[in-house]
């Protein structure tokens, strides 16, 4: 991660609009999202919203200050860097054929990837993991020829027995 | 109890307390409309020319009585004209509860006939905002948007209600509203810190926005500034909070505001800043604006702390709550050098610009009228050089007294604004300063005015050109006039009359006199127009992003 970027983990209300509302705030008062994921928590009334954004002191403030504000934010919380695990999905397609793919098979197994679908001439592979990882996954792809690339965006989640909870 | 969905709306109004309404009936609220019909003994229902009318005007009328306005506009067109009447309100933290109907659920989203998607285009211009798509939902989701549009920093919340949610059959259950409950919840060291900071300082100075009046905290300011032995000066949106003969009372600060508070914010070590957002207009260069100065600040809103300048103490919670509490903990201090330094700013030639005596100008009007006002007397502004020629000559005696439009500068807003504030005093003598640009915005609201026979003196200052905009043309653009020289033949008499209201043209001084003796006179509404010179500047000025060192005294 770079030294000014910081995860947040905000509940939400599970109801139509609240994304907008969310991810409108951050464009209308400037504020960038690196990466964005969401979905039900446990409880079916609750999204969790996963964002990655970056800034310095007071971009961070001014965030979270804002977040607080809406009405179908229950609460907001910046992850710290360590004793958080981060995971992010990777679905790649290359376009290759069966010759050239005797390289790609060691990668897949040394980056703890998966091959979950596999034609003539096309191969598409997941990995899951923290961010340096699936990138450093998606260079080695590169002279490949990646044909589609897709990714989830960050979500995260405390170690140990800590949870995200709300008065 | 079964009743329709547009019935409970009517029951939750009442059950809120609201007793006026303004709106505009359309095809997506008959059914609200028809219940308004049968309610009318219980709910006032006032029809506005325009919807932007309705809604200027509920947003002045919850300025002035301090309950949430109501304002109901059809889809469609309805809706969207309120969307700069909801901005207003949001920018300046007014409560507001704003309804509107939307087509049956079915047809959402089929570009349906008058279908807006108005929860999407107000949701950056709300608080919060709801669109109820099933009835049983109907009544909680009411009384949500009042205790939001209630709840802390105040603002815009709005329902949006489908015509088949009108229709459907829900229970109604009886609730009591919700009103905020403040308490202190900072802790003692935050005081201590405060206490710390306002003991070490030489020259405090007490800053106090529109949260003062909000939070109805004129006493608890004016303990503070005896306390602190500190002057008070005033954001535009702050003013009426303090009367304006109060010895401690330095006037309006910022871009336009008067020389010795402008002086003496920039003088001062220490900020005091009570219930206000730092504004641009307010504080000019932000980096010079804070050099040499430590700032406390007190407001509800977590995060207006820090947002344009930094503090190093700040106090969060209701602005009466919490000025109350730092009194308490605060020794009685003497500042003798201080108000020394302070007699002299207000003594230096510089805070007493004048316009000429002898002749029809701004601030020979504005105090001719203010003269013959009753102090209670509401006064409105739209926007312009005449809005900040009121907030500099027009001598405030109470709180909630001024109503303007701060925040997001709506040229327009003013008789709308002047129904509701007419409305929410009762009735009573109500003052409009306006402009010719402004008015020429939302003049139809004359005919509400009329039709409701409120008694609001218009005071048109007619200078046939877009006064303020010259202005910076003038100053910053070489006098190259694009576009704001009005070649306007409109005669305001006739058009006043037209619409059904007494109206008078004063060019010369010595008229002045007999014509508002005719204006304070009128029962019903009555347009004053004043004929004055298109280079009369607003002065001082201090151009944008600068500070007291680039103060301009003279044109």
């Amino acid at each position: 991660m770079n030294p000014d970027e910081f995860i947040l983990s905000i509940l939400v209300n599970n109801e139509s609009g609240v994304l907008t509302r969310v991810s409108g705030l951050f464009a209308r008062r400037g504020f960038n999202i690196d990466s964005l994921s969401v979905g039900v928590t446990q409880d079916p009334k609750l999204s969790r919203i996963t964002i990655s954004a970056s800034g310095d002191d007071y971009i961070k403030n001014q965030i979270l200050r804002q977040l607080e504000k809406l009405h179908d934010v229950k609460i907001v919380e910046i992850m710290p860097g360590n004793g958080t695990v981060m995971r992010e999905l990777v679905l790649i397609k290359l376009n290759v054929s069966q010759e050239a793919r005797v390289g790609l098979m060691e990668a897949v197994s040394v980056f703890r990837a998966k091959v979950v679908d596999f034609t003539n001439d096309s191969l598409t592979l997941e990995i899951t993991g923290e961010r340096n990882k699936c990138e450093a996954f998606i260079e080695y792809l590169r002279p490949y020829g990646v044909a589609e690339l897709c990714r989830t965006g960050l979500t995260a989640i405390s170690r140990g027995s800590k949870t995200l909870k709300y008065k | 109890m079964n009743i329709n969905g547009a019935e409970m709306v009517i029951r939750i109004l009442i059950e809120e307390g609201v007793d006026t309404v303004f709106g505009y009936p359309g095809g997506a609220v008959l059914d609200i409309y028809d219940e308004l019909y049968k309610h009318s003994e219980q709910i006032n229902h006032i029809t506005p020319c325009h919807e932007q009318g309705a809604s200027h005007a509920a947003d002045a009328f919850a300025r002035v009585s301090g309950k949430v306005g109501v304002v109901i506009s059809t889809s469609g067109p309805g809706a969207t004209n309120l969307v700069t009447g909801i901005a207003n309100a949001y920018l300046d933290s007014s409560p507001m509860v704003a309804i509107t109907g939307n087509v049956p659920c079915s047809s959402i989203g089929k570009d349906s006939f008058q279908e807006v998607d108005i929860t999407g285009v107000t949701m950056p211009i709300t608080k919060h905002n709801f669109i109820v798509k099933d009835a049983a939902n109907l009544a909680d989701t009411l009384r949500e948007a009042f205790a939001i549009a209630r709840q802390g920093r105040p603002g815009p919340v709005l329902v949006d209600i489908p015509k088949d949610i009108q229709k459907a059959t829900c229970v109604y259950l009886p609730k009591k509203p919700r009103y905020p409950v403040y308490r202190n919840e900072n802790g003692k060291e935050a005081f201590a810190e405060a206490v710390k900071l306002i003991k070490a300082c030489k020259r405090p100075f007490i800053y106090s926005g529109g949260g003062t009046l909000v939070s109805n905290a004129t006493e608890e300011l004016l303990a503070l500034a005896e306390r602190v032995d500190a002057p008070i000066g005033s954001s535009m949106m702050g003013l009426s909070a303090v009367r304006h003969d109060h010895p401690r009372f330095l006037g309006m600060t910022g871009m336009h505001g008067r020389y010795a508070a402008t002086q003496a914010m920039a003088q001062a070590d220490l900020l005091i800043a009570v219930g206000t957002r730092f504004s641009d207009r307010a504080t000019g260069n932000k980096i010079e604006f804070i050099k040499g100065k430590k700032v406390i600040h007190i407001d509800i809103d977590p995060s207006e702390i820090g947002k344009n300048i930094p503090a190093f103490v700040s106090l969060i919670g209701d602005v009466k709550t919490v000025l109350a509490k730092l009194v308490e903990e605060l020794p009685g201090m003497r500042r003798a050098g201080w108000n020394q330094e302070l007699a002299a700013i207000r003594n230096s030639p510089d805070s007493r610009l004048k316009m000429p005596e002898d002749s029809l100008n701004p601030e020979t009007a504005i105090r001719a009228v203010n003269r013959m006002a009753d102090p209670q007397t509401v006064v409105c502004t739209d926007v312009g050089q005449h809005q900040m020629w009121v907030a500099q000559y027009y001598n405030f005696s109470r709180p909630r007294g001024f109503i303007t439009s701060g925040g997001l500068g709506t040229m327009g807003f003013g008789l709308g604004a002047s129904l509701g504030a007419c409305l929410a005093d009762g009735r009573k003598k109500t003052l409009l300063f306006t402009s010719d640009g402004s008015f020429h915005m939302n003049m139809n609201e004359m005919a509400t005015a009329v039709s409701q026979q409120l008694p609001i003196i218009i005071v048109l200052m007619n200078n046939n050109t877009l006064g303020m905009v010259r202005q910076w043309q003038t100053l910053f653009f070489d006098k190259r006039y694009a576009h704001t020289s009005l070649e306007r033949q409109t005669n305001y008499i006739k058009l006043a009359e037209a619409f059904g209201l007494e109206a008078r043209q004063v060019s010369e001084l010595p008229d002045l006199q007999p014509a508002l003796e005719q204006a304070f006179a009128a029962k019903g509404p009555f347009l004053l127009e004043l004929i004055i010179d298109q280079d009369d500047k607003v002065l001082p000025m201090i151009p944008p992003g600068g500070t007291i060192n680039d103060i301009i005294l003279k044109a």
